[in-house]
């Protein structure tokens, strides 16, 4: 299973084994990390499963689509490495993934 | 026969009742159905056997309108605004299309991108998780104040003294408005959402009308002197110094003036009532909570999706499309009914009960999805939490001491009155 590490924004690390196929939003909610709403359930609807792909992650997980761009244009805090976690598949070349959240979903 | 039965039988007879209209009769928006609460009758009959349903209301300016009453289809509609627009041109977010003697308000929940986006930003920020923080203790401090003011012994108002009191707090904080006119605030929101045309007992049009000009006549000296002031964090300095906001004309200020005033003010209001009387009518779920009190943070959102206080959205089909197995027509009007999506046991499990303890609460329909997604839905659960969490702590019991008396609109779902007592 491919592990991935969630930085929260106060700093403490979650590392969890992610399943192939679902997505890395699917991967936080059921392992509890805290600081992931993911409230449409993974529709692309809400933006609270915002994410920072550290850079040296950002080729392999690639940037984000038109209707995630649309939601994610009103977060607070706005970076080129934002992504929707829940438009991000778990796959077996994202062993090792890195990402951050931001101070609260909104 | 007990409480609990009798309330049983009386919702067998309406839902009887409903069952035997002809379904080409139901027209979910009428109030009568608000009135007595029927409403979410009417929608477990269409979710069940005309789920995307087309009705005719009587009253003028709303005419014929589709109702979208399952959550899979609501989210559909709620996330392609392009196909499904919300643009005050085409009549906006509420079902009447020109309420008689006025134009539509322009604010930016009724209207499509770019200009959408670009207003809303201008205010979203006073929302946003990092400046909750700032407002945490303030609200707790209020929500303190009110409490311990409250009488003891003796019946009273549970909307007036709580839930308009703190609610309209919070507004008054935002606007920085003078703190001692914040009932004014009150008053416009409620004037904003009336609407002689569906209910005989609002105030006529032209009143309407002229209460909202005082309102925009108010606001507009609280503008002036802060525009030329440095800016501040509060909602007027933010609208008077944001790039997209300053040069706003007066009716587009006073129609975002009421979707903040309304959307801050009716919702949380009806919220707080509505969790009150949700935890009375289900006495084993209120034992749950006090023996856990650590479920405070999924009772809020279960508060907020059993009340549902704004029962749906309307939108105005760009172009042909098929939504379910019905062709809607360019043009037509649909209500998205959260009320309804949010009873959907296809897609929430146990959806007609109230389970404090509920997995996945947050995935409701009531502050909607997609770009309209409610920008103050944060606040509105970090006010919620903080009030139950002194509640508890304050107060063993709280009486309901008669039935509530329920806001007349198909839009607000709501209550104007809720007689309580607390024991000393």
């Amino acid at each position: 299973m491919p592990k991935v590490t969630f930085i929260a924004f106060n700093g403490s690390h979650h590392v969890v084994d992610a399943t192939a196929g679902l997505s890395l939003m699917r991967a936080a909610i059921d392992h509890n990390v805290p600081g992931i709403d993911g409230d449409c359930g993974g529709q692309c609807a809400c933006a609270t499963c915002h994410v920072f792909v550290a850079p040296e992650w950002a080729e392999r997980v690639g940037p984000r689509h038109a209707n995630e761009d649309e939601m994610l244009n009103f977060a607070a805090e706005l970076r080129d490495s934002s992504r929707l976690a829940c438009q991000i598949p778990v796959t077996d070349a994202l062993d090792g993934l890195v990402v951050s959240m931001p101070e609260g979903q909104h | 026969m007990n409480t609990a039965t009798a309330e049983r039988s009386a919702l067998d007879e309406a839902r009887a009742r409903i069952n035997a209209l002809p379904l080409d009769t139901l027209n979910p928006v009428d109030i009568a159905y608000f009135a007595d609460d029927s409403a979410p009758l009417v929608f477990e009959r269409l979710r069940r056997e005309d789920p995307v349903h087309r009705s005719f209301s009587p009253v003028p300016g709303i005419g014929h309108y589709w109702s979208v009453t399952r959550y899979q289809d609501i989210m559909t509609v709620d996330t392609q605004h392009a196909v499904y627009s919300s643009d005050f041109s085409k009549g906006g977010i509420t079902l009447m299309d020109f309420p008689p003697g006025e134009q539509q308000l322009q604010m930016f929940i009724a209207m499509d991108p770019p200009k959408h986006d670009v207003q809303r930003k201008a205010v979203s920020t006073i929302v946003a998780p990092a400046n909750l923080n700032n407002w945490q203790d303030l609200i707790r401090q209020r929500t303190v104040a009110v409490l311990d003011g409250l009488p003891r012994n003796e019946t009273f108002d549970w909307v007036d003294r709580v839930s308009i009191e703190l609610t309209t707090a919070m507004l008054a904080t935002l606007f920085d408005f003078p703190f001692e006119d914040r009932r004014l605030l009150t008053h416009w929101s409620d004037m904003a959402t009336s609407n002689k045309a569906t209910n005989p007992d609002a105030p006529e049009p032209e009143v309407r009308m002229a209460e909202l000009k005082k309102m925009l006549g108010y606001f507009t000296r609280l503008w002036n002197e802060r525009v030329n002031e440095p800016p501040r964090t509060d909602l007027v300095s933010m609208l008077a110094h944001g790039a997209a906001t300053r040069n706003m004309g007066p009716m587009e200020y006073m129609g975002n003036l009421v979707l903040l005033i309304v959307g801050g003010n009716d919702t949380t209001r009806n919220s707080m009532t509505g969790g009150l009387l949700a935890l009375h009518d289900h006495p084993a779920e209120l034992a749950k909570l006090r023996a856990n009190p650590a479920l405070i943070d999924s009772l809020v959102p279960e508060i907020i999706r059993w009340q549902t206080p704004l029962a749906y959205m309307r939108r105005t089909a760009t172009q042909d499309t098929v939504l379910g197995d019905k062709q809607i027509k360019a043009g037509d009007k649909l209500a998205m009914w959260y009320l309804s999506g949010n009873r959907d046991e296809t897609a929430i499990d146990q959806a007609d009960r109230f389970i404090v303890d509920r997995a996945r609460p947050r995935q409701h329909l009531s502050f909607g999805f997609g770009i309209h997604r409610c920008v103050g839905n944060r606040l509105a659960e970090l006010q919620l939490k903080i009030l139950w969490e002194e509640l508890l702590q304050r107060f063993p019991r709280i009486e309901v001491m008669g039935p509530p008396t329920r806001v007349k609109s198909g839009f607000v779902r709501g209550y104007s009155s809720l007689p309580v007592r607390i024991p000393a």
